[in-house]
């Protein structure tokens, strides 16, 4: 189970997440979605002790993450942000290899190596493992540190955008995955969603941020609806249903407001 | 799928131990030819019969010497690849950080005010010189965070340098140690002899604990949030590594003198063809940096036959080539 409560984050006079209390018991897809600028990855970084908080606290399984031992964590939670321009050479393998370092300090058992190749076959990596990772492409690249994360075998996994720079088929078997991660393995995800669809077939829980906090929370049939776009999103969005979930049909409004203007 | 992505790194695997041999090989057969070469002529038949004033002189200084050049150029060689790992860029050494320079002026202070101090104390001066220095390094770059690219960096790096050198140099010209100080800032084996240069032993324990550490130093190298999600103490691995390259550095410096262009050009030769992976690449990094100091030093010794010229001097020229080509290289791949 995680626990937040009351955690805030500024920057200078900004308070990018305003007093946030939350609770996600353990399994399932929690998706977190919002605007720009509402917080979602800053919490995310929290949750996963990358950003210090100015106020709260956020227990994983009861464990405070501001104050427990790093490598006690790795094994309980990992997180993968946005940016992975690494300029570091290594092969996707090498990389993959990483991801269980909280468990085996780079000695890398036989157990080791069967994560290892089950990661980099889910992610069907097989034929660019001996490929440096500089070397590939952003969307193949992206699919690389999601296997090292996956390696890490951990409870709960944090994702911030984990679908950028993927292309449809690559976003959808990647969500289908993390889905998988949740159903079959009982893993704890949260991830932060651009694409509300992805949210809306996939997570069991939708939270929606806006300015800091938290103004939704509940499946996604409950709040994927054109009032509640309208207030997290400030824009009117026909919302649909498809194989019995909401579908926001957020990609034809631009065209149309600009018909509606001539 | 996975049968032929398993065994690609195998291969690899293969390659490295081969390639590694291979540098053990020549190292070894380099410096068994190296210990007889010198003023005086030595033969394996004088060492057999064990004679007396050559088997001393074998024992007293050629053996030393061997063992100075091995120590330190594996250490240097070592050091710069983990100060580039760490910093993140390919140009960071000991002599682009400051660090050197630090190391130089602190002996300076030390054989100033500390005139009659051992040569340890003297040392410990050095190292602590060289930490501030490298500490100082860091910290710009802690605020030149956003601006800084690959070339700025190291810049940065060498002008800090240039500042503490002209430090060091005033403080020489005024208390008389101008030659002192130029020895200390250009590596020079001549005057290892049995009894002076054991200190870098502690550098070869050295360069054995940054191996335990390969996988960490990769890991910070990637970047704090890859290195904390995976139970890494960012900061502890980031100031120890550089702590530690500090210290080698600065030990280094008191025995040898500085050696310009070891910590630059060794690591980015075994990076470029090896990756990035610490743990694979440190080994073969030690055994070059030893090979190139111990080149260096043939050069050194024969090209003036029966004079010498200080290894700094003809470390800088062959170093200087190897980063000019390599400089080259990346400014042609990356326009």
């Amino acid at each position: 189970m995680i626990e937040l409560s009351g955690v805030t984050k500024r920057y200078g006079p900004n308070t990018v997440v305003n007093s946030v209390s939350l609770t996600v018991p353990g399994g399932g897809v929690t998706a977190l979605v919002g605007p720009n600028g509402a917080g979602k990855s800053s919490l995310l970084s929290m949750i996963g002790r990358l950003l210090p908080m100015d106020e709260g606290e956020i227990r994983v399984d009861g464990l405070d993450v501001s104050r427990t031992a790093g490598d006690v964590l790795a094994k309980k939670l990992s997180i993968l942000r946005q940016e992975n321009q690494v300029a570091v050479r290594l092969t996707v393998k090498e990389l993959v290899e990483f991801g269980r370092f909280p468990h085996s300090r780079g000695r890398l058992t036989a157990e080791d190596g069967r994560h290892v190749e089950e990661a980099i076959d889910f992610l069907e990596l097989a034929e660019f493992s001996g490929r440096p990772i500089d070397r590939l492409s952003g969307g193949q690249r992206q699919r690389a540190f999601i296997a090292m994360v996956l390696c890490q075998d951990t409870d709960y996994v944090l994702l911030d955008e984990p679908l950028n720079n993927l292309d449809m088929r690559h976003a959808s078997q990647t969500m289908g995955l993390i889905r998988r991660l949740a159903t079959e393995l009982n893993k704890t995800i949260v991830i932060v969603l651009h694409d509300i669809n992805f949210a809306s077939y996939h997570a069991d829980r939708v939270v929606a941020m806006k300015d800091g906090a938290i103004v939704a929370d509940g499946t996604p049939r409950e709040i994927i609806t054109g009032l509640s776009m309208a207030e997290i999103f400030d824009l009117e969005v026909p919302v649909h249903s498809y194989a019995d979930r909401p579908v926001a049909a957020y990609f034809a409004i631009g065209s149309r407001r600009l018909h509606g203007q001539d | 799928m996975s049968t032929h992505g398993g065994s690609r790194p195998a291969t690899g695997r293969y390659r490295d131990t081969a390639l590694l041999g291979l540098a053990l090989a020549s190292l070894t057969v380099v410096s068994a030819w190296s210990l007889f070469i010198g003023v005086s002529d030595i033969g394996i038949s004088d060492l057999l019969r064990a004679e007396s004033s050559r088997m001393l002189l074998f024992v007293e200084s050629r053996v030393p010497r061997l063992a100075a050049i091995l120590l330190s150029g594996s250490a240097m060689g070592v050091v710069g690849l983990i100060m580039q790992s760490l910093v993140r860029n390919r140009f960071v050494a000991p002599t682009t950080a400051g660090t050197v320079d630090a190391a130089s002026l602190g002996l300076v202070v030390a054989t100033i005010w500390f005139a009659g101090a051992s040569v340890l104390f003297k040392m410990t001066v050095a190292v602590i010189f060289a930490l501030a220095g490298t500490a100082l390094f860091m910290a710009l770059l802690q605020r030149l965070r956003y601006a800084a690219d690959i070339i700025v960096i190291p810049l940065i790096g060498i002008m800090l340098g240039g500042v503490i050198q002209a430090a060091a140099t005033f403080l020489a010209l005024r208390y008389d140690l101008l030659q002192s100080l130029s020895a200390w800032t250009n590596g020079d084996f001549s005057g290892i002899l049995r009894g002076r240069y054991e200190l870098l032993y502690l550098v070869g324990t050295m360069t054995v604990v940054a191996y335990l550490f390969a996988n960490r130093f990769t890991l910070a190298g990637m970047g704090r949030d890859v290195a904390v999600n995976l139970g890494v103490n960012y900061h502890r691995v980031l100031y120890g590594g550089m702590a530690l390259a500090a210290s080698v550095s600065a030990v280094v410096v008191v025995v040898v003198g500085g050696i310009p262009f070891l910590g630059l050009v060794v690591p980015n030769l075994v990076t470029m063809t090896m990756g990035d992976n610490l743990r694979r690449v440190l080994p073969l990094t030690a055994v070059s940096g030893a090979f190139f100091v111990l080149v260096c030093d043939i050069v050194s010794r024969t090209i003036r036959f029966p004079y010498e010229i200080p290894v700094g001097t003809g470390g800088g020229v062959v170093g200087g080539a190897i980063f000019l080509a390599l400089v080259l290289r990346s400014r042609f791949n990356a326009g």
